[in-house]
């Protein structure tokens, strides 16, 4: 198992501290008191803890790992939160599990959508919960999404019981070159922004080229109007971070703390970027000025360039089939997904949108179709890693959630048939092992604060 | 006249007359969906004559002359009515130049008519038949007024006579967004509603006397509502809100002759007896499951269901750039998913596929009422639009494999195919891809 970079982060800095402690006591106490403050790296830190489940065997389902795997008559096992066993129909289900008959039905790793702004643009809709797009400058590397999220969205709850999602990265919006940093949460109803944060995911950096910051900008009278200034805009501010980065940080900028993050591979890049030549300029951009692109989002011209995104490493989170809305969304082909997948890219389906999250399994099975005309024929088992472990991989949690494997969380779906049919529904959610959605028990269904005492309350939905 | 262009102006000619390219044909052994309402027949037959549908389901005979296609693993279905879209206005939403789809800067509004608009041509016209739509409406969106303007019935055939029914209806819209097109309020939305409505009656009555000096409308916004008044041209009202819609069911008080149809009613199934009884239809986005408003609070996915339940008229609709009418089939079968649910109310098979072709198609005014165009449906006299799938219509593994409008085989190819094919293989070895076609 490999370690994120976000671990590593955690683990460094905590020498480091150690190691500043240690020095206030020796005898060039004098000199370390000038040196700045440590900057913090979690300054608001997760506050979530599983929440209580039984131990559960589900047994007789298909079962999809989400990394490609498929078990017909299967048995998954978890207790105290984390998987504890995955296996066919002769794994021994141990005393004290609580058995769930899932044949017939099919049980998925929990979904996970890498671009989302539940939270950020939440329903209702209104302004005054508007809190997405900081578009007051082009670069905005200093916002935190996690200071927007309104969790009482009941987005949040449409995502967990029709679309299974037990993780999601919210992001800011598209306005800006840099928008500032992502969250990730687990899908669990909680009061604060700190209840719901993956504990020890990484940050991610959203970033944005083309058509967005440009219109924001350009609209405004400033800079950047084209292309060109968007590159220009972004070149300078990395060149900015790094002088920043070599410094001794006496003058503490928010933002720059952030791009420097991003240089020392902590801090995970999530690029909004919809056309090949685009990307491919990005790309050499993110070489130029030392940093890397984990993904472009968005990425509906990323068939034609799916060799150079493989052989960067860099994953395509895509939709299934829009197209059309934009100019650079001109060039969309529903094909997408399966010519990414064929040449070996990573695939990721995002949502971008507080409904499609809800049916991220349906829009992979529409991507899966539409490769399979063309001659590409991908097993349903790999198709269900699309929202499932390589979203994960591309969050840089991998190696805790995204796939049904031992000793990972027990974030689990319980679908009520083949979850890449229209006619499939999640019958129970489990995040960390706890049922948090049940579609047989009406009091297993979240309500939001807002709902409350409206019209509505706890229906179905 | 060089060869090239003979054969161009040949063509043209010929396209303005579907009907010269229709075929006789049957598909059969295949599963044949109706559209209609009723569940899917096995081993059925479509017979196809002269552009109309003559024969549809089991047992029937395939009449000596006419070409059998063998449908067998395959379901035949007359093709998809997406209701209220904005195919053939735009090229790229928002790409402005390209886009016909609101004119908010026109001294018009309720004459605004989109027929003369329409772009047989369209990318998203060639998509969408791709997908199984061979008939639509298309709607104008609101720009300054809460009359949007006069939307048409289209069919998507690869030919330049795109238009079925120009001023096929009127579109007010009220709620959230038409309190705030009408100056702040609902309250202003409905006095310029009525406001409306009774100056279009004065002009109707006397189109040429002078208008009275406080007339807010323009004479041709006023004349064009002088249909709405009197019930030949249908008013689709955008309206979200259980309260909302029962104001709009109370209109007919005061204009009794109002062919009304409700876009939206996000919370029709707080006020689904109502509805019923007022016999007014409903095109709705089915899934919307979040209180995206606080006109929408109820929101929820079992809207359809529980209207249906109640006898309204309910079909899927509200198609756009974002929305594609290609997605008709997917939005119909969560709602046959969705009635395996306790608690939640679906729609059986039939019922759902019917929401995206029969019953959108008699709420458009395609129903074949009077001896008229009907459409949606597989039935002796409808119009020949038939689409061969590859598997159940409904299920996200399936698409069409032909597509016929007026028993006429249409090309499937588009923008979107072409690139397909381009770029299915990314060896640049030989030539640069702009070389590939």
């Amino acid at each position: 198992m490999t370690k994120s970079p976000g671990l590593r982060r955690w683990t460094s800095l905590l020498v480091l501290g150690t190691a500043l402690t240690l020095s206030a006591n020796s005898v060039d106490a004098k000199k370390e008191d000038k040196k700045p403050a440590p900057i913090a790296a979690n300054p608001y830190p997760s506050t979530y803890k599983p929440y209580p489940g039984t131990a559960t065997a589900l047994v007789g389902a298909t079962v999809y790992d989400g990394r490609g795997g498929r078990i017909e008559n299967g048995v998954v096992l978890f207790k105290d939160g984390k998987l504890v066993g995955i296996g066919g129909a002769d794994m021994a289900i141990p005393d004290g599990f609580t058995k769930i008959d899932a044949a017939g039905k099919f049980v998925t790793p929990g979904v996970i959508d890498i671009h989302s702004h539940l939270g950020v643009y939440p329903s209702p809709g209104v302004d005054a919960l508007s809190d997405g797009n900081e578009m007051t400058s082009p670069t905005t590397p200093d916002v935190w999404a996690e200071h927007s999220v309104w969790p009482q969205d009941p987005g949040f709850t449409r995502a967990l019981a029709n679309g299974g999602v037990t993780t999601l990265e919210i992001l800011p919006g598209s306005g800006n070159l840099i928008g500032g940093r992502a969250v990730t949460l687990k899908n669990v109803p909680s009061i604060t922004v700190q209840g719901m944060k993956f504990p020890g995911a990484p940050y991610a950096l959203k970033m944005a080229c083309g058509e967005n910051p440009k219109r924001v900008y350009g609209g405004k009278g400033q800079k950047p109007s084209t292309r060109m200034g968007n590159f220009s805009v972004d070149r300078q501010a990395w060149i900015d971070a790094r002088k920043y980065m070599d410094g001794d940080h006496a003058d503490r900028d928010l933002g720059k703390d952030t791009l420097e993050g991003v240089l020392k591979g902590e801090i995970l890049v999530q690029n909004h970027c919809y056309r090949a030549d685009e990307m491919a300029q990005v790309i050499d951009m993110s070489k130029e000025m030392g940093y890397k692109v984990t993904a472009f989002h968005h990425a509906v011209e990323a068939y034609k360039i799916a060799d150079l995104l493989r052989e960067n490493d860099i994953c395509a989170a895509v939709w299934a089939d829009w197209y059309g809305f934009k100019m650079e969304a001109y060039d969309g082909i529903p094909e997408n997904a399966a010519l990414l997948a064929n040449a070996g890219t990573c695939v990721v389906i995002h949502s971008d949108d507080e409904n499609g999250i809800q049916r991220l399994n349906q829009e992979a099975a529409k991507a899966q179709a539409d490769g399979r005309r063309i001659g590409i024929d991908i097993p349903d088992a790999k198709v269900v890693s699309w929202f499932t472990y390589n979203a994960a991989k591309a969050m840089g949690i991998g190696d805790r959630t995204g796939s049904l494997e031992s000793g990972k969380m027990a974030d689990v779906v319980l679908w009520n048939g083949n979850p890449l049919s229209v006619y499939s529904r999640p019958e129970k959610v489990w995040v960390d092992g706890a049922l948090l959605f049940d579609a047989m028990d009406p009091k297993r269904r979240p309500v939001s604060d807002f709902e409350l005492g409206q019209p509505g309350e706890g229906d179905v939905k | 006249m060089s060869r090239r262009a003979i054969i161009a102006a040949a063509l043209a000619a010929a396209a303005f007359s579907p009907a010269a390219f229709a075929q006789d044909f049957a598909i059969t052994n295949a599963t044949v969906a109706t559209g209609d309402g009723s569940a899917p027949i096995e081993h059925g037959t479509v017979v196809v004559r002269g552009g109309k549908v003559v024969a549809a389901g089991a047992g029937v005979a395939v009449p000596a002359g006419v070409q059998s296609i063998d449908g067998t693993g395959k379901w035949v279905t007359p093709g998809l009515f997406a209701a209220v879209t904005d195919l053939g206005l735009l090229d790229v939403e928002g790409v402005k130049d390209s886009n016909d789809s609101e004119a908010d800067e026109s001294p018009f509004n309720a004459a605004l008519d989109v027929s003369p608009a329409v772009n047989p041509d369209s990318e998203h016209i060639a998509v969408s038949r791709e997908g199984g739509v061979t008939r639509a409406t298309v709607s104008p969106y609101n720009g300054h007024s809460i009359f949007a303007g006069q939307g048409a019935v289209i069919d998507l055939g690869a030919d330049p006579d795109a238009v079925t029914k120009a001023r096929a209806f009127q579109f007010v819209q009220l709620g959230e967004q038409g309190a705030r097109l009408a100056g702040g309020s609902r309250v202003a939305a409905h006095v310029a509603l009525r406001n409306a409505l009774r100056e279009a009656r004065e002009v109707a009555a006397s189109p040429n006397a002078a208008r009275s000096p406080d007339a807010l409308l323009t004479r041709a916004d006023a004349a064009a509502l002088a249909q709405v008044i009197d019930g030949r041209q249908p008013l689709y009202v955008g309206v979200e809100r259980a309260s909302d819609i029962r104001s709009v069911l109370a209109l007919k008080s005061e204009f009794p002759k109002l062919d009304l149809v409700l876009v939206g009613a996000t919370e029709g199934w707080l006020v689904a007896g109502d509805i019923a009884a007022a016999k007014v239809p409903v095109i709705t986005m089915p899934l919307r499951d979040l209180p995206s408003a606080f006109e929408a609070l109820a929101a929820t996915q079992s809207n359809v269901g529980r209207m249906k339940k109640a006898g309204v008229k309910v079909a899927i609709g509200m198609f756009n750039t974002s929305n594609q009418p290609r997605y008709a089939p997917q939005e119909a079968g969560n709602l046959v998913a969705l009635g395996k649910l306790p608690g939640a109310a679906g729609l059986t098979w039939g019922e759902a596929f019917a929401a995206i072709t029969s019953v959108p198609a008699e709420i458009s005014g395609l129903g074949g009422k009077n001896g008229g165009v009907r459409a949606g449906v597989l039935a002796p006299g409808a119009v020949g639009d038939v689409v061969i799938w590859d598997g159940d219509p409904l299920e996200l593994s399936s698409a069409p494999l032909d597509v016929f409008i007026d028993g006429v085989k249409q090309p499937l190819e588009n923008h979107q195919s072409r690139l397909r094919q381009r770029y299915r293989s990314l060896d640049r070895t030989y030539l640069p891809k702009a070389y590939d076609w």
